[in-house]
């Protein structure tokens, strides 16, 4: 395999590790909130917030391309506010397809967390609160650990979803080398060249890579429901 | 009863010719001429009756295509390149092959006096980035790379270059002002004769290789009398004259 190629995996897999960790991150308490929050005051907005956190899973990824296109342009807002903070307009940019990113791949890595916290029913919680544990106490050390496969499931999603990115990419990324040309483009290049040997290669990878992710995802699942049943 | 079941058979014979003589001609046609080739439509609908069914996309992509059973009839390509591998392979009608139009490639920024009339902005490096089109595949960005070389500029210029992935996504980055300024195809920026918006330098033809681009008819379309319509009407005069409005240098430069 040749440099370009090496480089363009070892992007890929940037992209789709930065974008799951930060996911992870801010989307575990979004979960949180979205399966055991308070139905009173903000929680009134959960249900408009689930089917926001679910729409990049129905939208085509050239909606959501093109809107990013103009956002992040000079005369969008975020890139506005980007050029206000003295970073410049974001598309072509490593940071701009980690936005792109992380909209993209939300649903994928936030929905299986809300599923799991959503199947541990009241009762865990119940009774570390009757051991007096504090409710931070409680999401650490009771929660979080009852939701971890929802939290892997999630996880494995999000970075197989972001390697498979093609359409966002292609609307904002403008193909450069080392910064923006990721996997799933070079492929598109490849063909497009009609070379189409080159485009085996990293296609049949991805195809690999794809089942080995989806195979992984269901022996967690299997493994936690033989121990929840057991 | 007779005469009815006359009637209707008439009827049918009548309805029969009209779709015999009204067919449907499938046309790949490349991202660049999108704009010229719908007018064409209209004139192929106006003097033939006949339909034209227009798919827009990359020339690569739709070489790939066809070689795989892609429903075209005729294949009008934004190069000379795949439409002679396609006649190699077997897939067209031979001798069908014709040169349609020859692009224009333009320096083109969506703001005013952005560009100067000499195309010297590029030299004084006072923009943020270049869109152009993949040089690997596509024809007209492959006639940017050379331009710069031309220019002396390559060098200089590629830490700047972003790339579409055809000359319509890079149309699409220096319109949405993502990019300063890109390497278009002329035909996307003009209307009329005249430049729609923004600024421009109309990059000198020895500065590039020809942008030749071919039109063949597929085997597919041998028999569909719409398919040899579309490239007759591809050859006349008038549409040679059409096809220059939209800022192509025409097939007989």
């Amino acid at each position: 395999m040749d440099a370009a190629s090496l480089a363009t995996i070892r992007l890929s897999i940037e992209l789709a590790a930065a974008t799951t960790v930060i996911l992870l991150a801010f989307g575990t308490p979004l979960a949180w909130w979205l399966a055991r929050g308070s139905a009173h005051g903000l929680g009134r907005l959960r249900a408009p917030m689930r089917a926001l956190v679910a729409l990049p899973l129905v939208l085509p990824p050239s909606v959501l391309g093109f809107y990013l296109l103009l956002a992040l342009g000079p005369n969008g807002p975020i890139g506005r506010v980007t050029q206000a903070l003295g970073w410049g307009t974001l598309a072509f940019t490593f940071w701009g397809l980690l936005i792109g990113s992380i909209i993209y791949s939300l649903p994928f890595v936030v929905q299986p967390i809300v599923q799991a916290f959503e199947a541990i029913g009241n009762r865990p919680l119940e009774v570390a609160a009757t051991l007096r544990a504090g409710p931070l106490d409680a999401f650490w050390r009771v929660a979080l650990p009852l939701a971890r496969p929802g939290l892997m499931t999630g996880a494995v999603m999000g970075f197989a979803h972001t390697l498979g990115e093609f359409g966002v990419v292609l609307m904002i990324g403008g193909n450069i080398p080392g910064q923006t040309r990721v996997l799933s483009v070079q492929i598109y290049d490849h063909v497009e060249a009609l070379e189409y040997g080159a485009a085996h290669w990293l296609a049949g990878g991805m195809l690999l890579f794809a089942l080995l992710a989806l195979l992984a995802v269901h022996a967690v699942q299997a493994r936690w429901h033989r121990k929840a049943t057991a | 009863m007779k005469g009815r079941a006359g009637f209707a058979l008439a009827l049918i014979a009548a309805l029969l010719c009209a779709v015999a003589r009204a067919d449907t001609v499938t046309v790949a046609v490349a991202a660049n001429f999108a704009a010229p080739a719908k007018a064409l439509a209209e004139v192929l609908r106006k003097t033939t009756g006949h339909t034209a069914q227009l798919s827009f996309g990359a020339t690569g992509m739709f070489t790939t295509q066809i070689g795989n059973g892609a429903p075209f009839d005729v294949f009008m390509a934004a190069d000379a390149k795949n439409p002679a591998k396609l006649e190699a392979e077997g897939f067209t009608v031979p001798g069908s092959r014709l040169t349609y139009a020859t692009g224009r490639l333009a320096l083109w920024s969506a703001q005013a006096d952005f560009v100067d009339a000499q195309g010297k902005v590029l030299g004084s490096g006072q923009f943020n980035k270049l869109a152009i089109a993949n040089p690997k595949f596509a024809p007209y960005g492959e006639a940017a790379m050379q331009t710069l070389g031309k220019l002396g500029l390559a060098g200089r210029l590629t830490p700047r270059l972003v790339m579409g992935e055809s000359i319509g996504q890079t149309y699409q980055f220096v319109v949405s002002g993502n990019a300063q300024l890109g390497f278009v195809a002329l035909s996307q920026v003009m209307a009329d004769g005249a430049l729609k918006t923004g600024s421009l330098w109309v990059v000198p033809q020895d500065l590039h290789a020809p942008i030749v681009q071919d039109a063949v008819l597929l085997r597919r379309g041998a028999d569909n009398p719409a398919a040899r319509a579309w490239m007759a009407l591809l050859q006349a005069p008038a549409t040679r004259d059409l096809i220059r409005d939209y800022g192509y240098a025409g097939a007989d430069r």
